[in-house]
């Protein structure tokens, strides 16, 4: 049996609610979406590439940028002190101009929830925590699903889960679906709300578009809040048309669904050119409705730093440095 | 001295070739045709305006067929006009000397040449996509490919000069545009129309499919110009419009093709210096083509 | 040459609100270089006056001002053009492939390094936006020089026979819609098999072949080889009518098109014409949806639809019809249509006042038969010629505007139930010049691709172009083939 996911209501009259009811009429679903002509959405989204950001636009932007950030850390190398000096850095992100916008989120792993916790203690930035065995998700669902009530009770308020790409490859759809439905269940609180749940795919492993959309759609009739692209740790990140496609995926479910959910392209958005790219998908492909940090995050580390040299650029007029950011 | 003989010949009534199968002109009318000395040879139905119509529709309808029977099936049918070709070659021998006044002995050398052309073409009808087709490196992922097709419906005005017009010539520009897949109408030789009316009994018992080809008899300045206009025909063979002003110049004639595009096969400079059994080259075999290219993006 | 002027700037449109609302990105307009106040022909490598007075004007269509006034080519002018041409003949003909090719490259070389200031010229003279003089127009010119430079010293492997020969004389006359591209489609095959060429640009953009003239001097091109007259139709017709002229390609609507195969009839110039179309666009019900859109918004609004090929026929299967159109309705939205110079701009200007009032009548019609009509609710700029992106649905094939070529961004959609309809209704045209089809299955696409009378047929893709690719019509969308090998052919004696 499966559980009904909070995203597939009934009453919408989209016709999706017994899609998941077995892992045949799952398949049948998630085959039966339109196909991706790999050529036709890359060159789309090379084409939204070439918009020229300037000026006012540009300045608008930047900040909009800022605010999306998850800033992140995941390394093995992890401390304390690491951990709260980008808590400090994503409080607030430019000291020598206080009109600068703080992050969206701090994300982190489970056992460094508390500690973001704590030092952003009173801002509204949010502590993102990656849970199920991430990066491979390569662990029994118990275990998955210890590593997110975990991080949940200490505190985080969104869960970045990773789904199970062997399971999704050899095509046990249900699988995934269930997993994803579990962890939702496992994200929620005592007082009777929950964290955000963030699913991410790891596209670079699903290796094609048609995937990347059936993903989407298992992802966001399993209860998905946010649907992300990577981890960050494969060679393979975030790109402009995987993100264009999620973006398109998103669109199409809240046109079925009634119920809008979020995107977060993740791994290697490293310049203010590359974030202007996503704004611009954003834009023209959801408009208004995703252009805020509710409905769109960039994952990312060394973005914030180049935003923020490009933020001074167009303050002062002068090109800015590394050595005028701070170093985190 | 009596010209009573002791066994009567049987004469042909000579008929036009129309959808596979041979009708009298709807004029009801036939026109004399004499050989080169002036001596009567027999009657040649005077096709007119209308039979050419009716043959437009005939080879229209046979376009969709014959277009898309493999060029295998095509080689093998134009094959076998060779095969039933040869066996008449006695026959057409005499028709031959007799329209261009030539000896038989080198009639029978054109009718050769004639059969021979056929064996060529039906070599050909498989081979013409690799040689005018092309798989095109564009920059960037798509597959990209041309290939040949047939332009449709060709009007052909049969040459009327030139050694070997009256059969060789005459197949010269039959079997290049049927061995690439189009349909035709020809207006036979107004003054030697009998090789191209029994060329007519050879291919329909050719298994060649009814409408491929066409042949009507009569006057080139009605016919052809028939053919010039009429909307639903793609192409024009001028090979024999040898008339120097009206309706059947090759001027006119490429004027009247103008209206709706078709492509159009010029007449030599000279036609009467125009020797058939030459080489033909592959000119008539790729004019009546038309090369379509195929986008295709790659990705997975 | 006079001084240049300033040019104006179109009157911005109100701008769409929203929370990331991308501000002006203009082009500069001082990037086209110098325009002269008047120019005259180009002929035997020196820029020549008129033997007549009359002057035309070229506009800026988004702006309505006046750029340049340029000669009116009288017969005289053209007979001058086609002795240069003729005189230049033998030693071009004559020089090695090699020795010729090398010229091409040179032309090649400097139209990349020039590639700005041709891409706001350009832009300015005909309206289209610099994003597509910049991405598709002139890295397409380039690419089709090199190409065919190459084929300079290798026509004996073109499958021509051994040393074919060049015509003669090419008498060129060209559109308004992809000036400088036009022109190397021309010019290109032309030299590289031998031949010298008089080449007529169109009368509302002569602006860039004008260039294109002081490139041929810098690339040190012999005189004559390359002769510009500028003009109208009378001009056109002057030059493919002259005696002495071997070989007319003509690209241009079907109408004169036939006029100048009529001309031409009995006088044994070779002819190759590239005319209109009325293409189908077809999108199966197994489509991929989000790049169908794309496609059919590609291949309808590019250039503001001023293409021979442009999908002006959606055929989309009754059973996704609304959800194709809702998609398309959204996409459309997003069209930004305005100052051409504006790097963000889709849609620029209509041409000329007369191709808007022909879009005008036509889309009157379109809607006085039946059909309805939807456009975005887009802001116009105040001076200039413009016309919104419009949908029709409810469109028949007895439609004018399901029939007749409308060069402008106006899409006719059709429904079909099966694909033999489809290919029936595609084909139902006299022209045969392109045609989309759009699914996922690829024998499908295979089997719809054999039956379409097309010469380009674009699968799951749309207004592709390249100069290794053939390009040319069926029926009355024209003969002969440009691009490839096969492009080589219109050149040669064979």
């Amino acid at each position: 049996m499966s559980t009904l996911a909070a995203n597939a209501p009934d009453a919408a009259g989209s016709g999706l609610a017994d899609v998941a009811a077995s892992e045949a009429s799952l398949r049948r679903f998630l085959h039966g979406l339109p196909g991706v002509d790999q050529v036709g959405l890359e060159a789309r989204a090379a084409s939204l590439g070439t918009r020229s950001i300037k000026t006012t636009a540009k300045a608008r932007a930047i900040d909009l940028a800022i605010s999306m950030i998850d800033l992140t850390t995941l390394e093995g190398a992890d401390t304390v002190g690491k951990v709260r000096s980008l808590c400090i850095k994503g409080r607030n992100p430019d000291p020598t101009d206080p009109s600068t916008p703080q992050v969206a989120a701090i994300c982190v792993y489970p056992d460094m929830v508390a500690t973001a916790k704590a030092t952003l203690a009173g801002t509204p930035i949010q502590v993102a925590s990656v849970a199920t065995a991430f990066p491979a998700g390569r662990a029994a669902l118990p275990v998955k699903l210890a590593d997110t009530a975990d991080a949940v009770a200490a505190g985080a308020d969104e869960i970045d889960m990773v789904i199970d790409r062997g399971a999704f490859l050899s095509g046990r759809y249900l699988s995934v679906f269930e997993e994803i439905t579990a962890v939702k269940e496992a994200c929620k609180r005592p007082d009777g709300t929950a964290a955000h749940l963030k699913v991410i795919f790891e596209t670079g492993e699903l290796q094609t578009y048609d995937n990347v959309r059936r993903a989407s759609w298992l992802a966001m009739l399993a209860g998905a809040d946010f649907i992300k692209t990577s981890t960050g740790k494969v060679a393979v990140n975030a790109t402009p048309p995987v993100t264009l496609l999620m973006l398109e995926a998103v669109r199409d479910f809240r046109a079925a669904t009634g119920v809008q959910i979020g995107v977060k392209p993740a791994g290697g958005i490293k310049t203010t050119k590359d974030a202007m790219k996503y704004l611009v998908m954003v834009n023209e492909t959801l408009g208004d409705d995703w252009l805020s940090p509710h409905w769109f995050r960039f994952g990312a580390s060394s973005l914030l730093n180049d935003l923020l040299m490009q933020r001074q650029k167009l303050t002062t007029g002068r090109y800015s440095g590394p050595d005028y950011v701070t170093v985190d | 001295m009596s010209d009573i003989t002791l066994r009567l010949d049987v004469l042909k009534t000579y008929k036009l070739y129309v959808g596979g199968k041979f009708p009298r002109s709807e004029s009801g009318r036939v026109y004399e045709v004499t050989d080169s000395k002036g001596q009567w040879l027999g009657n040649a139905p005077l096709g007119t305006r209308k039979d050419t119509r009716d043959a437009v529709l005939a080879a229209r309808a046979a376009v969709k067929g014959w277009s898309g029977a493999t060029a295998y099936n095509r080689g093998q049918v134009l094959y076998r006009v060779a095969e039933m070709l040869q066996g008449r070659r006695e026959q057409f021998a005499a028709e031959v000397a007799a329209a261009e006044g030539v000896a038989v002995k080198k009639a029978a050398a054109l009718v050769d040449a004639a059969i021979d052309r056929w064996v060529w073409y039906a070599g050909w009808t498989d081979k013409i996509a690799q040689i005018a087709g092309s798989s095109n490196p564009v920059a960037g992922p798509f597959f990209n490919l041309s290939t040949p097709e047939p332009s449709g419906v060709i009007g052909v005005v049969a040459p009327q000069t030139g050694y070997g017009h009256s059969l060789l010539g005459l197949v010269e520009v039959i079997a290049p545009a049927i061995a690439a897949g189009n349909t035709v109408v020809v207006a036979a030789a107004a003054d030697a129309p009998m090789p191209a009316l029994s060329l007519g009994e050879v291919l329909a018992t050719s298994d060649l499919p009814g409408g491929v080809v066409n042949i009507i008899s009569g006057k080139t300045a009605d016919i052809a110009p028939t053919l010039a206009t009429h909307q639903d025909v793609n192409g024009l063979d001028l090979a024999g419009a040898i008339a120097a002003e009206g309706p059947g110049a090759a001027a006119a004639l490429e004027a009247g093709a103008a209206d709706t595009l078709k492509r159009v096969v010029r007449p030599a400079l000279d036609p009467s210096a125009q020797d058939w059994t030459a080489a033909p080259g592959t000119e008539r075999l790729l004019s009546f083509l038309e090369t379509k290219t195929v986008w295709h993006p790659m990705g997975i | 040459m006079a001084k240049n002027k300033k040019i104006e700037e179109p009157v911005a449109a109100a701008p769409k609100t929203g929370l990331f609302e991308y501000a002006p990105a203009p082009e500069s307009p001082a990037a086209a270089g110098d325009i002269a106040t008047s120019y005259g022909h180009f002929i035997g490598g020196e820029f020549v006056d008129s033997s007549g007075n009359e002057a035309l004007k070229t506009v800026n269509p988004a702006t309505e001002q006046v750029l340049a006034e340029f000669a009116h080519g009288t017969e005289e002018d053209v007979d001058r053009a086609v002795a240069a041409a003729r005189r230049a003949f033998a030693d071009w003909s004559a020089l090695p492939g090699s020795e010729r090719a090398k010229y091409l490259f040179r032309i090649a070389r400097i139209i990349q390094e020039r590639s700005r200031e041709l891409a706001v010229l350009e832009s300015i003279d005909n309206g289209k936006p610099i994003r597509e003089t910049r991405d598709v127009d002139l890295p397409l010119v380039a690419a089709h020089f090199f190409y065919y430079a190459g084929w300079a010293d290798k026509l004996d492997f073109a499958g021509y026979g051994a040393n074919p020969r060049p015509l003669g004389v090419a008498g060129q006359v060209i559109p308004w819609n992809f000036p400088l591209l036009m022109l190397a489609w021309k010019i290109a095959p032309a030299l590289a098999t031998g031949n010298t060429v008089v080449l007529k640009p169109a009368e509302t953009t002569p602006l860039t072949a004008l260039r294109f003239a002081e490139i041929c001097r810098q690339a040190g091109l012999p005189k004559g080889v390359v002769n510009i007259v500028t003009g109208d139709g009378r001009t056109g017709a002057a030059l493919t009518a002259h005696p002495d002229v071997n070989k007319v390609a003509f690209t241009g609507s079907t109408p004169v098109g036939r006029a100048i195969a009529k001309q031409l009839a009995g006088s044994r110039k070779k002819l190759s014409l590239e005319l209109g179309g009325k293409a189908a666009n077809i999108v199966f019900d197994d489509a991929p949806i989000d790049q169908a859109v794309e496609g059919i918004v590609n291949g309808i609004f590019f250039n503001q639809g001023h293409v021979c090929c442009a999908g002006s026929r959606l055929l989309v299967q009754e059973s996704i019809q609304d959800e194709l159109l809702d998609a398309l309705k959204r996409r459309m939205d997003t069209l930004r249509v305005g100052d051409p110079l504006d790097k963000n701009t889709d849609i620029g200007a209509i041409n000329s006042a007369a191709q808007l009032a022909r879009i005008t009548e036509l889309t009157a019609a379109g809607e006085a038969e039946g059909a309805e009509r939807w456009s975005p609710s887009c802001d116009l700029p105040g001076t200039g010629f413009w016309f919104r992106p419009t949908l029709f649905t409810g469109v028949s094939q007895a439609h004018r505007i399901a029939r007749e070529e409308i060069f402008g961004p106006v899409l006719s959609v059709l429904t079909f139930r099966t694909p033999a309809e489809a290919v029936e209704k595609a084909n139902n045209t006299p022209y045969g010049l392109s045609a989309g089809i759009w699914t996922e299955k690829g024998s499908r696409i295979l089997w719809t691709a054999s039956r379409l009378r097309a010469g380009v047929v674009w699968a799951n893709t749309f207004n592709k172009f390249d100069p290794t690719s053939p390009f040319g019509g069926y029926k009355e969308s024209g003969y002969g083939r440009e691009g490839g090998r096969h492009g080589l052919e219109a050149y040669l004696d064979v």
